[in-house]
């Protein structure tokens, strides 16, 4: 009998979870666990807990910051450098995702840095619930089953030869905004109040051509999507969503996906809270009713002031920030773009409005083309600032005719203690000084 | 090593009958009514393969495996494998550590939309048991996921039930059990009714 199958249906019956690796990997997981076992010891003897110094604790050490190059006096009197197998940036620019945690941790984009609407991939937030996991794509492979006429088993080769489309779209993650919105602070940056959020143009394969592949049956009405990270993420995501415009997607501007971003696959839901969009995909399973994973239950559900709490609420509400002005920066007098991104999980913006008297009277702000379905627009207004103090406010409208409300209409209706989902209008105050604090109490 | 030799070569043979049977890109009609191609790639999966990965729980109980474990025992297991991150009352280390146990009064009316301090526990928000196992399952411990045997998991999710007032201390867990239990705020969670347009909920 092949070993394999050995291996796994005895892992089956003995351990809880089993492994579906080949010998090999087995091997280099008992390696590891003896290992992990060794930390383990070593923490319980300490009586410490292994991430003391992660998430919320002091943060590690800054990698040193490399010197900038000797600037020449006249770069027009002096051969410049080499070509580069990969190229950097300049060390003029340093922008950074700001990362927090180990095993359990986030990053965000550095909006205030970012100009137009693609997010480099390099700088694109990253949010995962086991660390980043390292995976060899050859000995990766989707494995598709449940309510399907023959359970497939698809490489990653193998997927990049079915037809490919190419899509931009956001990803945002349902937290974002949730310090900004329960505890306002002056000093916060676009990237702390809105950083979790990220546009990329996606390159996959349509979920439904994969469906299809696998003869998914007209009666399976959900889906659970798993990632082959270290705490097997699961998400049950409607059938209606995954016949629509969900893809498997394994580039990411032009290039293949970063590790953090789900390398070699993972699911692009357009719209939907960027937990579901399941990173490292390994398994979709055609289902009848929801699996009630803790990433939707214990996680990403939105107590209500009514005693109830909403589950299943994917869809991400309309939403703007100004990206600049904004903290730490310090005006002086005369003319600036006011410059934000602005989108909704429900389809394209339609318009962004902008205010510069502090919300008493508002304009539209120009859209920058194209305004896609489901992904960042970029939007700007032109301004003349005389010196007098002021709050600058951004307010999208999507094409659903929504029109992203206040903190406190949002406060009434989802209470402040509510989770998850937090699109309440947001500014900038511009004091006479020039100098420019974040404004959350709108 | 040589079960990782032979693998592909099974795998290899299953890809090409399949490709031969479906015969090139032939058309047939979707789920959605649409007519649809067939491109013969991949291949059908064994029932191996499928059992490998196949680990979830639904909250009908579907997919627990055999096994059990009593309240008592888990507790053991807590102190043991848990307690170092989770506090050895379950009462976590935030911000990184989660509680796990705990029904602090403040919160028994499902009163969190008002104050984002009080603590979610097992016991105060969890809809289903069964989510326990199948979370636990996945990714505990932190550090070794994949670890447990089914018998400690059954013990660890009888413990977390009973240590947060869901079920007695003396209760076994096994799968038929397990679906029996009732979370005691399943009734709160309800359906997104947002739809966008004007109204903001
Ligand atoms: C090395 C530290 C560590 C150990 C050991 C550990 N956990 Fe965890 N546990 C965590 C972290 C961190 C999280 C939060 C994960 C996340 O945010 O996705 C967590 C989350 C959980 C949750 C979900 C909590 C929630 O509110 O959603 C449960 C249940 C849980 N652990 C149970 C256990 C059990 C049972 C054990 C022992 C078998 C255990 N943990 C051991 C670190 C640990």
């Amino acid at each position: 009998m092949d070993e394999r199958v050995t291996d796994v249906e005895g892992a089956r019956t003995t351990d809880a979870r089993p492994t579906d690796a080949a010998g090999e990997e087995l091997l280099s997981r008992r390696t590891l666990i003896t290992g992990a076992v060794g930390a383990l010891g070593v923490a319980v003897a300490a009586g410490i807990p292994l991430m003391a110094g992660g998430q919320g604790a002091k943060a590690p050490a800054a990698p040193p910051v490399p010197a900038v190059p000797v600037v020449p006096v006249d770069a027009t009197k002096v051969p410049g450098a080499p070509t580069t197998a990969v190229g950097t940036r300049s060390p003029f620019v340093k922008p950074s995702r700001a990362p927090v945690g180990e095993i359990t941790g986030n990053s965000l984009t550095p909006l205030q840095d970012l100009a137009g609407t693609i997010t480099p991939a390099d700088l694109h937030f990253e949010r995962h619930h086991a660390g980043i996991p390292f995976i060899d794509p050859s000995r990766h492979s989707l494995l598709i089953h449940g309510m399907v006429a023959t359970p497939l088993v698809l490489s990653v080769e193998e997927i990049r030869r079915f037809p490919p489309v190419t899509r931009t779209a956001f990803i945002e993650c349902s937290g974002n905004g949730r310090a900004a919105y329960r505890e306002p602070k002056p000093d916060t940056t676009p990237q702390k109040a809105a950083g979790l959020v990220g546009n990329t143009e996606w390159t996959g394969v349509p979920l439904k051509v994969l469906l299809d592949e696998a003869g998914a049956r007209k009666d399976a009405t959900w889906m659970l999507a798993e990632g082959g990270d270290a705490c097997l993420l699961a998400r049950s995501i409607p059938m209606a969503k995954a016949w629509d415009d969900a893809l498997v997607v394994w580039a990411q501007n032009g290039e293949p996906l970063r590790p953090e971003q789900g390398f070699p696959l993972r699911l692009l839901l357009p719209g939907f809270e960027g937990n579901t969009s399941v990173k490292w995909l390994r398994r979709l399973e055609l289902g009848a009713r929801p699996w009630m994973t803790r990433w939707e239950t214990s996680k990403y559900t939105d107590p209500l002031p009514d005693g109830t709490a909403r589950q299943f609420s994917f869809d991400m509400d309309a939403k703007s920030i100004i990206t600049s002005p904004a903290f730490p920066q310090a005006l002086t007098k005369g003319w600036w773009p006011i410059s934000g991104l602005a989108w909704s999980g429900r389809g394209k913006i339609t318009h962004v409005e902008v205010s510069t008297d502090s919300g008493s009277s508002w304009s539209q702000a120009t859209l920058h083309a194209p305004a896609l379905d489901r992904a960042l627009v970029r939007f700007t207004h032109m301004w003349e600032w005389t010196g007098r103090e002021t709050v600058l406010l951004s307010r999208a409208i999507d094409e659903t005719g929504y029109v992203q409300p206040t903190r406190a209409e949002l406060v009434k209706v989802r209470g402040i203690g509510t989770d998850f989902h937090f699109n309440p209008i947001v500014g900038w105050k511009v004091q006479g000084d020039g100098h420019v604090v974040f404004h959350g109490e709108t | 090593m040589r079960g990782a030799l032979i693998v592909p070569l099974v795998l290899v043979v299953a890809a090409c009958s399949r490709d031969a049977a479906s015969s090139g890109a032939s058309a047939r009609a979707s789920a959605t009514g649409e007519p649809t191609r067939h491109y013969g790639l991949g291949h059908a999966a064994s029932a191996a393969e499928v059992a490998a990965r196949d680990i979830d729980v639904g909250p009908d109980g579907e997919g627990l495996p055999p096994g059990s474990g009593t309240a008592q025992q888990g507790a053991i297991i807590f102190q043991a494998k848990c307690s170092m991150c989770h506090g050895p009352k379950g009462q976590g280390m935030p911000p990184v550590f989660p509680a796990l146990i705990g029904r602090d009064p403040k919160a028994e009316g499902f009163s969190f939309a008002k104050d984002w301090k009080l603590v979610k526990t097992i016991g105060n928000y969890w809809p289903h048991a069964t989510t326990v196992f199948d979370y636990v399952r996945r990714a505990m411990p932190q550090v070794l996921p994949g670890s447990l045997t089914n018998d400690e998991l059954y013990a660890l999710t009888a413990y977390l039930l009973a240590s947060n007032q869901v079920i007695p201390m003396t209760t076994t867990l096994d799968a038929a059990s397990l679906k029996q239990v009732k979370m005691p705020y399943v009734d709160r969670f309800v359906v997104d009714n947002r739809r966008g347009g004007k109204d903001v909920k």
